[in-house]
């Protein structure tokens, strides 16, 4: 029997410890009566929110939130009774109906799993668990059976494009590399992943690190490089754990240093750690800071698969692009393009967050319309509430609107609505969110993270930031939405780099969507979302207010007065709208009107 | 071996492109900027972080220099697109115009509208941009706050609020100057420039030399000095050429009703690249200094009193005469100048030659160099730097011995720095200091002072032992190898590390670095030419380069770097004993009846004095009368007690200077000179440059300019000298000296030119000994280690070393009297090991007495652990503690040079131990 606990970043937040030090110990006690119970770590199962996940095999038992203290249940009732517990198990919200297995629940059964078909599965602190599960194969077959062009040549039939955002194909990528003048040549994956919200590179390098490892392993034979970087940013830090080890469990097997599986190719890889900036996401910014230097990004017109790290041809993907090609070498880039559309082939993982049922990690093929992801996979907007909005491709992406939830998603397409693929952020958002105030979160995330090297972004994204931030204080002028346009338009053609080029995504998507929303915040100072500080009003709905006093004396500016058993009143002038009262509120009887 | 030739020269003809801008075709170089293409035919495009004229690489950060590029989705940033074969490139249209004033919009918003008070206005590219695109005011401008200018330290003003973050400060900081003081600070809006967070300016790397300045397009960083002092439109402005050190930066004085208000780089400077260093861009204020010396004293009655030219000269010429007619001409001599001009310099010998006639005219190169000329003139035939600054980016290694580069050659360490930087070059350091190029070396020989023989024959050896030497170059253009081989075969790495304390290792894989280099270059200075061994030290270098072909190509030789901004061509102008200007032996009969002629006297066939000769001869009561133009000896020479007793003894002494020095104070006559802001001439840098010395200012009072006074003794003594203009005189100086037979005015109005430049049609000469050597074969001269006179004892048990600093030059007549310098650093000290420092109970800034055999002075201590446990450094610029106090006069037998590197010291507290 094998008792398997997630143990990534997010059930470990959640008391995974808690749950496998339980187990531990629960173990030593069984061991004469049950000898067989495999204690094991995996990752990043998927679906985080539920967390900690504990999956049992035999009988394809799944778990959710499970704590220590569920633990004696366990072991009494499945390990040694070899029953389910019914209580642990993923209850269907609609028709209350129970599901053993993962397969049988909603949000695992429409996606379709090629990058994180080992994740929560296999231990990934354990090589040998990767390589039963067919782990290095595909490495073996590339080496022996391939030569560097085919690989090439295998990837490119899979139309693999670029997972980190700006979809350039994989394969053209290398062959400019490896046709490239200059020794040595550089590989470098880029684990800097730094939306907010977003975690698939993170959950891909803790559940699966191996996977990573030989992709690059695969695409440094192809590229003719023998010498390879991991750029991981520091507030990773089990995914660093987990690359680390698998990096010298990989030497120790001989899958990296000289001569890997006798074929003459060697190959190393190091890890390095990022300082947190967002900007170092970009390839030229990442690799200054690689060589030592400031993390900011310089022009590409001369592309860094010619000049690159130490000015030597450099190919940089992301976690997720090399973690599909084990994948495409093993079962043929004709398999892989057979999945997603014509322009988007394969799959991709997003991190399904913000007002949605099942917030996670879901890896779905390319050309699934928003619908099925946020419906059938998500479950829906989480406290009934209308859905909104979905902003997708971290905070430089756009907010697409209710009315497109028919959308395939792919690359181009959602280029063409105003937003992005990024790196796979999908923000749920719904009827109570000022699309006012997400352009003014997401362009003041986007200011603060400019390196502030040129103009463009340092300062228009800064006087964007400005101009929100004024409409978010009910101190909007006429004529502001014009120079935002305006400023969009300069960010857009004139910023040096990608994030200040996309930069005005959140405005514009905005704008073009909900372009009344920011009228009434400038003409009528009002928030129709009732978000915006000073746009709104508290009231107590006379009706509904008991007079208990909560609110009263939660209240730190005096505002509300009333007698006991008595409808109570905010007096507006002294509110600072704080919300204290309506959190305080257990009668629903504070509105924000 | 002859391969390392072959490899140096790469030039690739490079590919042409041609392309459209604007509707012109253009055809440059590939790999050329759109923006330079279109500069190139005189196409503007707007642009502000881009600044070509130190080298700066374009960083693409303004966005002001966008194109449309035909097919292109966007605009491009032409400072940082290259060009295409068939490119179509619009640099004018509606949509360009309303970008650029966009951007210029947004650089406005949060930048202070005062170029009504700006400094910068007239010379600000923001301002100028604005005008150009009309631009009146920021669509965005909000509740800006600004924040106060940051003036730390007395040379350097940051205001924030105007910098527009364009980034030329931090590249030319870190990719020109190599120093990497400031970077950018914080991300996006509240991106600034500055030194590390919380660092004073004082305890950063930052080196003070205001190049950040030079490139900065707007007022942001500004001449602290030079507030409300002027404006663009106001400055008359003049180039000339630093008075410091030797590397002979051309730099721009702004002047403003006659009065030198700053100075700049000169962004075309052949020899500086555009750099300047703290001294030569802070340090000119002492030109207006209220002690200038205004009119002649005279001695009277034990007092210096003010006089008259025609009384003081007539003095002068009546005193000399008395003292040639009673005592004969070798009791008179003279002392030129390696701070004047060289047609000061060769008025000065004449006169001492043709008008006093005698040969004892000597300068202060006796006390840096003598042992390069006469060491270099054995090995190669020519005793100057073999190569050019600028070529020292063609090294694969560098190996600077005895020179601390940094601080004392402050332009040509950043060269050095620059050349290390690009990853092409390996840089050995062989100093007995943790100087600051150690720092990026790959390797440091920590050699004891005195036993660079030892060191250098131990790399001969291992070159040789490892077969890295260039045997055809040894056939083909030496003689004398055998005899080397055989000199040094017993300095084995061994063997040198029991005399110079460098391991053994490391001198192995310093032979191997210099040995295996396609292009190797040796920098030097006075660690090595200082010794009672000097010359035998240089014979030493030059064995080395010969031995592994390293002469006559780019980034090779065997490069001393000259102390004064003159020194070279105070030499070239036979400010020396035994030489005519050009090298040209007194002895040589030929030579001699060549100058008999042209001035119209006999001459004198013997060689006269050198300078520490001199001032022993005075003491013996055998030279009674010195002239001295613009030298210090009571502060430059070895065991100046010795100095002082001498000079008192003489029966007449004129000293003739731009401040009452510490020599001029014993003097008879005193004659106040213009300084190098005031005259006509030229200097000779290190690398043999001959450039321009032009006049910006009038002389303070009655001052005068040497030349002028030269010629007006030597017409009162019977002589007839006399000169329209400093061109009359350089014309007379090229037809007497081969090689500067083809300087002229004229050229050198277009640009300097390095010797030998004999004609006029002659481009000059950047590096010497290409195909042959001066002397045709160049000669290995075998050298032994001997050790430094006066080494430490029981009585006085730590060696002294001396030298400069970087703040400071030579003895303070100029740096310590510039307000700016003197802030800097306004006090000496000595470096002394922290071990010492404990042992005798001393703390950093307890006052030391620190005494030699021959005097004894007190200073702060510095307890640093540059220095080794032993051995103490002092700089001899501080007139209240004098390190030539306690210096020794033991001189080079055959360059006469004193041992200035070396002697024996006792080191106490001057007061009881805190």
């Amino acid at each position: 029997m094998t008792v398997a606990v997630c143990m990534d970043t997010c059930c470990r937040a959640k008391g995974a410890e808690g749950v496998w030090s339980a187990l531990e110990a629960a173990r030593r006690q069984l061991a004469e009566e049950v000898a067989e119970v495999e204690l094991k770590q995996t990752a990043a199962h998927g679906l985080c929110e539920r967390g900690p996940l504990v999956m049992i095999q035999p009988g394809d038992i799944f778990y959710l939130n499970v704590q220590e203290e569920d633990v004696p249940e366990i072991v009494r009732e499945t390990i040694l009774g070899g029953r389910v517990v019914e209580s642990l198990l993923y209850e269907d919200p609609e028709t209350g109906k129970k599901a053993t297995s993962s397969d049988e629940i909603p949000f695992y059964a429409k996606q379709h799993r090629i990058v994180l078909r080992h994740n929560g599965v296999i231990d990934p602190t354990s090589i040998d668990d990767y390589v039963a599960a067919h782990g290095y194969e595909a490495l073996a077959k590339a080496l022996t059976e391939m030569t560097p062009e085919e690989v090439i040549a295998e990837v490119h039939l899979a139309g693999l494009r670029g997972r980190g955002g700006g979809g350039f194909p994989t394969a053209r990528k290398w062959r400019s590399c490896r046709e490239a003048a200059g020794e040595p040549k550089y590989v470098i994956c880029n684990g800097d992943e730094g939306d907010p919200g977003a975690f698939m590179d993170r959950s891909i390098m803790e559940g699966n690190p191996h996977a990573v490892i030989e992709g690059i392993i695969i695409g440094a034979y192809a590229i003719g490089a023998h010498e390879g970087f991991i750029y991981v940013r520091n507030e990773y830090p089990l995914a660093v754990a987990r690359m680390r080890e698998a990096i010298e469990a990989a030497r120790g097997h001989g899958l990296l240093g000289p001569d890997i599986l006798g074929s003459g190719f060697s190959f190393d890889l190091r890890i390095n750690r990022g300082g947190g900036a967002f900007v170092c996401g970009e390839s030229t910014a990442l690799m200054a800071s690689l060589e030592g230097r400031v993390g900011e990004p310089r022009e590409k017109y001369v592309h860094t698969v010619e000049a690159g790290l130490h000015d030597k041809p450099t190919c940089l993907n992301n976690v997720e692009t090399w973690a599909n090609v084990p994948e495409i070498i093993s079962r043929g880039g004709e398999w892989f393009a057979s999945i997603g559309t014509e322009g988007s082939k394969g799959t991709k993982v997003f991190s399904l967050v913000g007002n949605v049922r099942n917030t996670g990690l879901v890896e779905v093929p390319m050309g699934m319309t928003l619908r099925e992801i946020v419906y059938d996979i998500g479950g829906g907007v989480a406290d009934g509430k209308a859905l909104k909005a979905m902003q997708t491709g971290g905070p430089s992406g756009g907010c697409i609107p209710a009315s497109l939830l028919d959308s395939p998603v792919d690359f181009d397409r959602l280029s063409e609505l105003g937003s992005m693929m990024g790196s796979g952020g999908l923000i749920v958002m719904d009827e109570d969110t000022c699309m006012v105030n997400v352009a003014r979160y997401f362009v003041e995330f986007l200011q603060e993270e400019s390196c502030g090297k040129c103009t463009a972004c340092r300062e228009g994204v800064a006087q964007m930031s400005h101009i929100l931030n004024r409409i978010c204080n009910g101190d909007g002028r006429e004529g502001d939405v014009e120079l935002l346009l305006d400023l969009c338009d300069i960010a857009e053609s004139t910023a040096l780099c990608a994030l200040g080029r996309t930069a005005p995504n959140p405005v514009r998507s905005t704008i073009k969507h909900f372009g009344e929303e920011y009228h009434e915040h400038i003409r009528e100072k009002h928030c129709p979302a009732r978000e915006c500080r000073g746009l709104f009003r508290y009231e107590i709905l006379a009706e509904q207010c008991t007079g208990c006093g909560r609110c009263l004396k939660e209240c730190p500016e005096e505002a509300i007065t009333g007698e006991r058993k008595q409808p109570h009143v905010i007096e507006q002038a002294k509110c600072v709208q704080c919300g204290a009262c309506f959190e305080a509120c257990r009668f629903s009887a504070i509105a924000k009107v | 071996m002859s391969e390392k030739k072959e490899a140096t020269q790469t030039t690739g003809a490079a590919e042409r492109v041609s392309l459209t801008i604007d509707g012109r075709e253009v055809t440059v170089r590939e790999g050329t900027s759109v923006l330079d293409a279109a500069l190139s035919v005189g196409i503007e495009i707007p642009h502000l972080c881009y600044s070509p004229d130190l080298g700066l690489p374009p960083t693409g950060a303004c966005r002001l220099c966008l194109v449309e590029v035909e097919g292109a989705k966007a605009p491009v940033a032409s400072c940082v697109h290259p060009v295409a074969p068939g490119m179509v490139v619009r640099t004018d249209s509606d949509e360009l115009r309303a970008h650029r004033r966009m951007i210029i919009d947004l650089l406005l918003s949060d930048h202070p509208h005062d170029c009504l008070t700006c400094e910068q206005a007239g010379a600000c590219d923001l301002q100028k941009y604005a005008y150009l695109l009309n631009v009146k005011d920021s669509e965005y401008r909000g509740e800006s706050v600004w924040p106060d200018p940051v003036q730390d330290g007395p040379a350097i003003t940051y205001d924030k609020s105007k910098c527009i973050l364009c980034g030329r400060c931090v590249e030319v900081c870190h990719n020109v100057q190599a120093t990497g003081a400031i970077d950018f600070l914080g991300r996006g809006f509240e991106t600034r420039i500055g030194l590390p967070p919380g660092l004073p300016r004082d305890d950063s790397v930052c080196v003070e030399c205001g190049n950040c300045i030079d490139v900065c397009p707007t007022g942001a960083l500004s001449y602290a000095g030079a507030q409300g002092q002027g404006r663009e439109w106001e400055f008359e402005r003049v180039t000339t050429v630093c008075p410091y050190c030797g590397c002979g930066c051309p730099l721009e004085m702004y002047i403003r009703d006659g009065r030198l208000i700053k100075i700049t780089s000169t962004p075309s400077a052949e020899a500086a690249r555009g750099l300047l260093c703290v001294k030569g861009r802070f340090g000119f204020d002492f030109i207006g200094h209220r002690d200038r010396l205004r009119e002649p004293l005279i001695r009277r009655n034990g007092e210096l009193t003010p006089g008259s030219w025609e009384e003081a000269l007539d003095l002068v010429a009546r005193r000399l005469t008395e003292i040639k007619e009673r005592d004969g001409a070798e009791a008179v001599a003279g002392l030129a100048s390696a701070k004047c001009t060289n047609e000061e310099n060769y008025l000065m010998q004449k006169f001492v030659r043709a008008v006093v006639g005698t040969n004892n005219i000597d300068h202060c190169a006796r006390l840096c160099h003598a042992s390069t000329v006469a060491g270099l003139a054995r090995a190669f035939g020519s005793g100057a730097m073999t190569n050019s600054i600028d070529d020292l980016g063609e090294a694969e290694a560098i190996f600077v011995i005895g020179s601390n580069t940094t601080e004392c050659h402050p332009v040509i360490g950043s060269a050095i720095k620059r050349a290390v930087k690009s990853g092409r070059t390996r840089l050995i350091v062989a100093d007995p200091r943790a100087i600051e190029l150690t720092e990026m070396a790959d390797l440091h020989l920590q050699q004891k002072p005195g036993t660079d023989v030892a060191l250098i024959n131990a790399l001969a050896n291992v070159i040789l032992r490892e077969g890295l030497e260039d045997r055809s170059f040894i056939s083909e253009r030496t003689e004398g190898f055998d005899e080397l081989r055989e000199v040094v075969s017993p300095y084995t790495p061994e063997f040198a590390e029991k005399i110079a304390g460098v391991a053994a290792p490391d001198i192995v894989e310093a032979a191997r670095i210099y040995g295996s280099a396609r292009a190797a270059t040796i920098i030097y200075s006075m660690g090595i030419t200082q010794h009672t061994t000097g010359t035998d030290n240089v014979l030493a270098l030059a064995n080395l380069a010969m031995l592994t072909g390293n002469i006559g190509r780019p980034g090779t030789g065997v490069n001393p770097l000259r102390g004064q901004n003159n020194v070279q061509g105070a030499c070239d102008m036979g400010a020396l004993p035994d030489v005519y200007p050009g090298y040209q032996k007194v002895a040589d009969e030929e030579a001699r009846t060549k100058f008999e002629e042209a001035w119209g006297v006999p001459l004198p066939a013997s060689p006269g004095l050198t300078v520490v000769e001199m001032m022993n001869a005075a003491a013996d009561g055998d030279v009674k009368a010195l002239y001295i133009m613009g030298e210090n000896p009571m502060l430059s020479d070895p065991d100046i007690n010795h100095v002082g007793e001498a000079l008192k003894k003489l029966d007449f002494l004129v000293v003739q200077d731009i401040f009452l020095s510490e020599t001029a104070e014993l003097a008879d006559v005193v004659l106040p000179a213009a300084g190098f802001a005031e005259k006509e001439g030229c200097f000779t840098n290190t690398e043999r440059r001959v450039q321009r010395v032009r006049k910006g200012l009038d002389p303070p009072g009655d001052a005068r300019t040497d030349w002028s006074i030269t010629c007006d003794l030597a017409r009162r003594m019977g002589y007839r000298m006399s000169y329209p203009d400093a061109d009359a005189i350089q014309d007379e100086i090229a037809r007497l000296t081969p090689s500067y037979g083809g300087i002229t005015y004229d050229r050198l109005e277009v640009r300097s030119l390095q010797w030998p430049c004999p004609d006029r049609d002659h481009p000059g000469t950047p590096i010497l000994h290409a195909e042959r050597f001066a002397r045709g074969l160049g000669k290995f001269h075998p050298v032994e280690f001997i050790p430094a006179r006066e080494l430490p004892d029981d009585d006085y048990p730590f060696l002294l070393s001396t030298g400069r600093i970087l703040q400071h030059f030579h003895t303070g007549t100029m740096s310590r009297h510039s307000e700016v310098l003197d802030e800097l650093v306004s006090v000496g000290a000595v470096e002394m090991n922290t071990a010492d420092a404990q042992g005798l109970g001393i703390c950093e800034g307890d006052t030391v007495r620190i005494t030699s055999r021959r005097g004894r002075i007190e200073i702060a201590a510095r307890v640093t652990d540059r220095v080794p446990p032993g051995t103490v450094f002092l700089a001899f610029h501080f007139r209240e503690a004098p390190a030539n106090r306690l210096t020794i006069a033991a001189l080079d037998p055959v360059a006469k040079i004193p041992e200035f590197k070396v002697c024996a010291v006792k080191v106490e507290a001057a007061r009881p131990a805190r």
